[in-house]
């Protein structure tokens, strides 16, 4: 993706992004404190995010691959059932992604 | 307003810049493994200015999507925020356009559970706009940092970096998934779901697609089928 396909990219959706914020405030409530609707938002995020995790960790272009990452991201579960801090989940998983390429390269 | 409430509605408020702090490390280092400069990656935390949003844009991008598909999942997690905007209007109560244009851009998890989280509309205020201030000041300068010191990082270092991204989604993730959230048991499953979909669409559509259509299916899936 080019430089300015990227530029393009960012602009556009932080402009929505934006524009989303700036509804809330502008909208009258009714509009967006229905039950169907607050509880879509409530639970979009958990699927997406999930969904991202998933992509993240083993999917490669279109292939699915297991390496360092989903090793990584089986230690960041670890650490994060035990209540680690964000920063030292991060970093366990980093040293576990560097550790599996350093030995299966 | 009494004293002691304001020093710990500021309190508060710095407490999560710092914490958000660390996030802006690893949001940078993520735009710049998904090959984000670093001005794109700053103009992201400047303009977009909501974490989750932009971990998704970067992430979709880093897996091979499409400039669409990585618009579209920042924008289904920016629709947090409207809802947060529904709950925050009647206590900022923005008098002016301008006002408002400037107030909408600080509407973040973060800044609305500082202002909900006060005691009365004065506090609220103060909290969102310190909330907001310090966050927005830490969020950017640890962007550039994630993403200056990402790009000078050798092959094992990238290869760290590689596996820090989906630990990073994994903890946004998590407290939504753990006892206490808003209805755990449906958010696991949503969840279960999200990354099952997503994981068998991947060998047969456009990467970054599967991640959009898994979020569209899960919420069909969950769509109310009686008047409720």
């Amino acid at each position: 993706m080019s430089s300015g396909t990227l530029w393009t990219v960012v602009l556009v959706g932080s402009v929505g992004c934006y524009l989303l914020k700036l509804a809330g405030l502008s909208v009258p409530a009714a509009w967006v404190e229905r039950p169907w609707i607050t509880r879509l938002i409530t639970f979009v995020p958990a699927a997406l995010l999930a969904a991202l995790v998933a992509v993240q960790a083993v999917a490669s272009g279109q292939d699915l691959v297991v390496d360092g990452r989903l090793a990584g991201l089986a230690v960041a579960a670890v650490a994060l059932a035990l209540r680690a801090p964000f920063i030292v989940v991060l970093v366990l998983a980093g040293a576990t992604g560097a550790l599996v390429h350093v030995v299966w390269g | 307003m009494p004293a002691p409430a304001r020093t710990a509605v500021l309190r508060d408020a710095i407490g999560l810049g710092v914490a958000v702090g660390l996030y802006g490390v690893a949001f940078g280092a993520a735009a710049d493994a998904a090959g984000l400069d670093p001005w794109q990656a700053l103009a992201m935390s400047l303009l977009m200015f909501t974490g989750a949003s932009q971990f998704a844009l970067v992430g979709v991008l880093g897996a091979g999507g499409g400039g669409a598909a990585a618009i579209g999942s920042a924008l289904l997690l920016g629709t947090r925020n409207t809802v947060y905007g529904v709950r925050l209007a009647p206590l900022l109560a923005p008098r002016g356009l301008l006002r408002r244009l400037g107030l909408a851009h600080w509407v973040i998890d973060e800044t609305t559970a500082l202002a909900v989280a006060a005691p009365d509309r004065g506090l609220a205020r103060l909290g969102f706009l310190a909330g907001g201030a310090t966050i927005y000041a830490v969020w950017n300068a640890t962007t550039l940092v994630g993403a200056l010191g990402a790009g000078a990082l050798g092959e094992t270092a990238q290869a760290a970096l590689d596996a820090v991204v989906p630990a990073a989604f994994l903890a946004l993730l998590w407290p939504r998934l753990r006892a206490g959230a808003e209805e755990p048991a449906v958010a696991r499953r949503v969840a279960l779901g999200g990354a099952v979909v997503a994981l068998a669409l991947t060998p047969f559509v456009p990467a970054g697609v599967q991640v959009v259509t898994a979020v569209v299916a899960v919420a069909l899936a969950g769509r109310p089928r009686e008047a409720a």
